[in-house]
């Protein structure tokens, strides 16, 4: 099945409010898109709209916080990584309050309304922040298990959610760990794909293509950003001769600068080869166009890894 | 407590901020000194806050939204009987009592604050957090007239009155001085108390020197209902130390040894 998930984050979200009734939820008029309109739906009482004013969301969030509560604080993640960073930083991380932001419409899959919104740069900053915790959840089922995993555990958390439909990767009731690299598929020690969010799905699709063409590459899904599985980073790179990183985000910051950090702190030689936006601005158009333009795609991954290898 | 204790209370306010900025060498004395009555006045006869329920938040809380005088919070914190650090060591490697305030290291300071606009906009989340919970505790914010050139300020006035807080009182400090000169000069954020009306608060407007005026704004506060009030409050930047009074010099530079001792002569007793 493909779900969006945004469409996760709000069902579990409304699902959560009723749960817990120390959540809060604060939204900055896209409810509909961000999917709050859930947990509204739920429970009105404890959800808020703070209008087109992203910035005081945040504050907003930050004292609700100090005042006990559990807050969720949602908007397109260009807005709210962006708009509002430093409100996140001074007013959220600085304090170590408990508000977790979770921003969809992430990357160049935001489609059609092109590079003003389309935010390639939300994991680099969240996570340069002291406190911050970053995920990237890659189907509808590590979305659900993210947000309750945010939710159950104290501090500033940034969580990446996507506006299309991406096909499952997990099945209902896997039981996730996020304080590891989950490697879907161990392959034979040539080739590693390191991928996060929608681009765990293309390297399946990649895996399985380069199979029929004698490569078994291993595909390892980073959905936790910080804190990093370093160590589960570190053995990957160790057993294999080429990596790759897979991110719908600029290379500058992101997946590749996680994974690149990993070799840096150890003495590990691995080269490792970045697929991603390679710091430039997206644009306009279908999103399948904008990913395939931009060479976010398994096709794209196949001929990089023959390519390089 | 009587105004003849408040102004003794406010002149060791206005001391142990010149000694604070005189120690470190830097800090901000103009606006902390300007903002010493109010503060003491909140802290002394207004806000639910002491020794034994500080430590938790079943009490009326203050931000600091101008954070950047937090000797002033630090003063009266420490004339308040609840502030456990050594304000000798303000500013310094290793102390608690950092250049703007941070509310997880110092006992009474209620959020961290110093990046201007932040601190009123988190007092709204606050004041919703009361409603949400059904107590009466209030949230009070002391936000700068420089301050107020902030954008985000004025998303948080928005959102104060559209969630009707009348649990929430914002004190703006019109001292009519910023880093770079005379607020009219730099970006004139005036007239604030057409604004603030202009956004759907009840506004007083008074002389933040006076402690009746000071009084009445605050009970007045109390008595609104429906709205947030904001007071604003005329100030003298500076206040106590003639040398500093309205002068943009000392929004944050330290005094030398020479100019401390003239200022500790100036508070010597109350005027």
């Amino acid at each position: 099945m493909a779900q969006e998930t945004r469409n996760a984050y709000g069902e579990k979200l409304a699902q959560l409010i009723v749960e817990n009734p120390n959540i809060v939820v604060l939204d900055a008029d896209l409810t509909k898109s961000t999917k709050t309109a859930e947990a509204k739906k739920a429970c009105p009482e404890r959800h808020l709209n703070a209008g087109i004013a992203e910035a005081n969301m945040m504050g907003m969030a930050a004292g609700l916080a100090a005042s006990g509560k559990t807050v969720f604080a949602s908007s397109f993640a260009i807005f709210a990584a962006g708009r509002a960073f430093e409100i996140i930083r001074n007013s959220i991380c600085y304090p170590h309050l408990n508000v977790k932001v979770c921003a969809t419409h992430a990357g160049l899959s935001v489609g059609e309304d092109g590079a003003s919104h389309q935010s390639i740069e939300d994991v680099a900053i969240m996570r340069a922040l002291p406190n911050m915790r970053v995920y990237v959840p890659c189907d509808q089922y590590e979305a659900k298990a993210v947000i309750e995993h945010v939710a159950n555990n104290d501090g500033p958390c940034y969580v990446r959610l996507g506006r299309g439909k991406v096909e499952d990767v997990y099945q209902e009731g896997h039981v996730f760990d996020f304080s590891k690299v989950d490697v879907l598929h161990q392959g034979s020690g040539k080739v590693v794909l390191f991928a996060m969010g929608l681009m765990v799905q293309e390297a399946i699709k990649a895996q399985k293509a380069l199979l029929e063409k004698g490569i078994d590459a291993t595909v390892v899904n980073v959905s936790c950003l910080k804190p990093l599985d370093e160590k589960g980073i570190e053995k990957l790179l160790s057993s294999h001769s080429l990596a790759f990183t897979l991110e719908e985000h600029n290379v500058i910051g992101g997946l590749y600068s996680a994974v690149s950090e990993v070799k840096g702190y150890t003495s590990v030689t691995t080269p490792i080869v970045p697929i991603g936006v390679y710091d430039t601005f997206g644009e306009s158009g279908k999103a399948a166009d904008v990913l395939k333009k931009y060479g976010l795609t398994a096709e794209n991954v196949v001929n990089k890894v023959l390519e390089k290898i | 407590m009587n105004k003849e204790e408040l102004k003794a209370h406010a002149l060791n306010v206005r001391r142990n901020v010149v000694t604070m900025v005189y120690d470190a060498q830097s800090g901000h004395p103009g606006g902390s000194l300007g903002a010493a009555d109010i503060m003491t006045y909140l802290y002394m006869n207004e806000m639910d806050i002491n020794a034994d329920n500080v430590n938790g938040i079943d009490r009326d809380r203050f931000v600091l939204s101008k954070g950047h005088t937090s000797p002033v919070l630090y003063a009266v914190l420490n004339e308040k009987g609840i502030l456990n650090e050594d304000i000798h060591t303000f500013r310094q490697l290793g102390s608690n009592l950092q250049g703007h305030p941070n509310m997880n290291y110092v006992a009474g300071v209620d959020m961290s604050t110093g990046s201007l606009g932040q601190g009123v906009s988190t007092a709204v989340g606050m004041a919703i957090a009361n409603k949400m919970d059904g107590n009466d505790h209030r949230v009070y914010a002391l936000v700068g007239d420089g301050e107020s050139e902030e954008g985000l300020v004025w998303e948080a006035m928005m959102a104060a009155a559209h969630y009707n807080l009348d649990n929430l009182c914002i004190i703006f400090d019109l001292n009519g001085l910023q880093i770079d000169g005379k607020i009219e000069t730099v970006m004139n954020p005036l007239p604030l108390d057409k604004k603030a009306a202009a956004f759907g608060h009840h506004v007083v407007v008074i002389d933040g020197h006076d402690f009746d005026q000071i009084e009445k704004a605050f009970e007045e506060a109390r008595k609104t209902k429906g709205k947030p009030t904001t007071i604003i409050a005329h100030t003298v930047k500076g206040k106590g130390v003639s040398f500093m009074e309205n002068n943009a010099a000392w929004h944050g530079s330290a005094p030398n040894a020479e100019q401390y001792a003239m200022a500790m002569e100036e508070l010597k007793e109350v005027k």
